[in-house]
């Protein structure tokens, strides 16, 4: 884990001495409330229907024990006891107070964590496959890059103030466990000969006008990166439309300019910065990289496991292959039937910073699924590890299955929302609340937005819900087909949308006429719709309803 | 009016008076206004000529001034670089880091912000120069 330098400690206490002083100003009139809206944003604070809302980074979703800790500390103590994982790596918390947030950035930084820039119009927190170092096939670990940029991209003079926000992501393998292609620019880092650098991919997002995104540079050397995004960033900043703040995200400006021509302008003030842009220090390369060295895994042989038929099902569904055999990466749902997707307990967060201090070499992941992971667990820990989970209602094993649902806030929390999300997933989880059914169903993602912003991912989900609002009356669209992966895809629209009332029982109908078609177990519900198309589904979906209303 | 601000705090406006001449209309006057929708390298030719060149804020929100201004730095231009308009007390540090001289505001403004909190401005902290030290 990278650990702070002395400089990242006094920066980051500067930055709260900075942002106490704005909020003196902002309550004596030196700042007005427009102006302290964008300092406010890049320190992570929301002002959201209820409440003010902190999002707090964590850092390509790694965190150790003493970490979670204090999370678990702040929810009880500035909160109501508990945090909500985000799909960007973060954690929000629901209910804190202005006055407290100084306080409360205090105690992130007094375990090297911080706020910055989790929001505005800037890079955001920067994004890493969850499985980073724990996984085989890597060509190098994702998280070397993600601080890098980390370190490049705070408080950056010339990127601050962009015509919207930002996102990076990088993955290290072939396998895109982090949405790669939905960022403003993604990296995977590939080798080419003996040499190490990234695929650059640009352009793609969500929201309103979902966009996959385009190969920039097939291979750029690792010494040219950050000379690189200085560019493309330079090339948005400065032709980024800012009249629209609906067109205003980088995907817009490649779909308006062209790929072509956006890249001979990136590639035009890629030369000019590389003349000007000194190498990186050495010293600070060498400092990250004694933060990611892998941990010393136990060489003791694995012994073979008598499960319990509830174990079994955890190792089924929850565990993942380690690059040593005698490891596994442990994933724990944050999924338990009626519960909301992402939301974790103090006491559950003390669990599991207990578990990785014990049996994860003191690490944990947060992944864009909203679920946290133990990277590095021994084999033989597994039984003692699942029994910890169950003590805590950790321990459901429904991850990568129908219950194991992305879902924003929602209408409960969130200011721009137009329908609610969380309910809708619960709903879901209690339909499908048999295991051993959603077993049988077998892979699927179902992921939910309450507005067109679409921070649930609906568009990759195989199963894509987004709620809108219809003259006052929520309104769920689907969406089918959809894949967040290396194979990115965006789901297609199934026709009108459904009620409240209705869109549960419409995902039960899509499911029965998968279970219907499929021709083994082994075609997955991604499967099945990619061999039949949409049509068996849109029928399962209306003439069932058209046929009841007439 | 307006408030001139560089490192050392409020000060005189050394071109007062003196009119700028749009990058499009520039014939060789000392100050030269570049708009920030302009390109950059169109601005080379007059940089020899140009004593300051002034780019806009409409907003503070709006930061093509930063990317414009280490342009010009890093086309070569060697004068007098200056931010016009709405730029806010925690812009300042940006706007000398990316090659600004100083900041004019507004006397409103000025009278929102007095000197002190422009003077309070950490300068020293940054992750970049740090990044990129030999």
């Amino acid at each position: 884990m990278y650990k702070y330098t002395e400089f990242d400690s006094a920066f980051v206490r500067a930055r709260i001495a900075e942002f106490r002083s704005q909020v003196e100003r902002r309550i004596e009139g030196g700042l007005t409330e427009d102006e302290f809206k964008p300092l406010r944003l890049m320190n992570g604070l929301y002002l959201q229907l209820h409440a003010y809302m902190l999002r707090v980074a964590i850092p390509y979703g790694t965190l150790n024990s003493a970490q979670m800790r204090q999370l678990a500390m702040i929810a009880e103590r500035w909160d109501k006891g508990y945090g909500h994982f985000t799909t960007r790596q973060n954690i929000q918390f629901n209910w804190p107070k202005l006055a407290d947030v100084p306080d409360i950035l205090e105690a992130l930084a007094d375990v090297e964590m911080h706020a910055i820039q989790t929001s505005g119009n800037c890079i955001r927190n920067v994004t890493a496959d969850h499985f980073a170092g724990a996984v085989a096939g890597e060509v190098e670990d994702p998280r070397l890059t993600a601080e890098l940029i980390r370190q490049w991209s705070t408080d950056h003079p010339e990127f601050a103030y962009l015509p919207r926000k930002f996102k990076v992501a990088v993955i290290g393998s072939d396998a895109d466990r982090a949405v790669l292609r939905f960022h403003d620019i993604g990296l995977q880092v590939v080798r080419e000969g003996g040499e190490i650098g990234y695929r650059v991919v640009i352009g793609g997002g969500l929201g309103r006008t979902p966009m996959i995104g385009k190969v920039v540079r097939e291979f750029l050397p690792k010494r040219d990166l950050l000379a690189y995004l200085e560019a493309i960033l330079r090339t948005y900043n400065m032709s980024g439309r800012r009249d629209n703040k609906y067109k205003a995200r980088i995907k817009i400006l490649v779909h308006e300019t062209g790929l072509e021509v956006l890249k001979d302008r990136i590639e035009a003030h890629f030369e000019a910065q590389k003349r000007v842009l000194p190498d990186v220090n050495p010293a600070v390369r060498a400092r990250i990289a004694e933060g990611f060295v892998a941990p010393a895994l136990s060489e003791r042989p694995a012994a073979a496991l008598s499960m319990s038929p509830a174990l079994r099902a955890f190792v089924d569904t929850n565990v993942t292959a380690h690059r040593d055999a005698n490891h596994v990466i442990v994933t724990v749902s944050t999924k338990g039937i009626g519960t909301t997707p992402g939301d974790v307990s103090a006491a559950q967060m003390r669990v599991l910073a207990d578990l990785a201090e014990r049996y994860s070499h003191d690490e944990l992941r947060i992944s864009h699924e909203q679920n946290v992971i133990l990277p590095h667990v021994h084999r033989d820990d597994l039984p003692a590890v699942h029994a910890a989970l169950l003590a805590a209602d950790l321990a459901t094993a429904n991850i990568g299955l129908i219950s194991d649902i992305i879902a924003c806030p929602g209408m409960d929390y969130c200011a721009l929302a137009t329908a609610r999300s969380i309910p809708i997933a619960q709903q879901i989880g209690e339909a499908f609340a048999d295991l051993d059914a959603q077993h049988d169903i077998g892979p699927l993602k179902i992921k939910i937005s309450g507005c067109i912003n679409a921070c649930g991912h609906h568009h990759v989900g195989h199963i894509g819900i987004l709620g809108l609002d219809r003259a006052g009356v929520e309104n769920y669209q689907l969406t089918l087909g959809g894949d967040g992966t290396q194979e990115a895809t965006l789901g297609t629209r199934t026709g009108p949308g459904f009620s409240y009332s209705e869109i549960v029982p419409a995902v039960e109908r899509l499911i029965e006429a998968y279970l219907d078609l499929r021709q083994s177990r082994e075609e997955s519900f991604l499967d099945a719709y990619r061999r039949v198309g949409i049509a068996p589904f849109k029928a399962a979906l209306y003439e069932d309803r058209d046929a009841k209303a007439a | 009016m307006t408030q001139v601000i560089d490192r050392t705090g409020f000060i005189a406006d050394a071109w007062a008076g003196v009119e700028a001449a749009d990058l499009s209309e520039y014939a060789g006057g000392a100050v030269l206004l570049m708009p920030v929708d302009a390109a950059p390298e169109d601005a080379v030719a007059f940089f020899e000529a140009a004593q300051m060149i002034v780019i806009p804020f409409a907003s503070s929100a709006d930061g093509r001034g930063f990317s414009i201004a280490a342009a010009l730095r890093g086309l070569g231009y060697r004068g007098h670089l200056r931010a016009r308009g709405h730029v806010l007390v925690d812009q300042f540090r940006a706007a000398l880091r990316q090659g600004f001289d100083d900041v004019e505001i507004s006397d409103e403004q000025a009278a929102r912000n007095p000197e002190a909190q422009w003077r309070t401005v950490a300068l020293d902290l940054s992750y970049q120069s740090r990044l990129f030290a030999a």
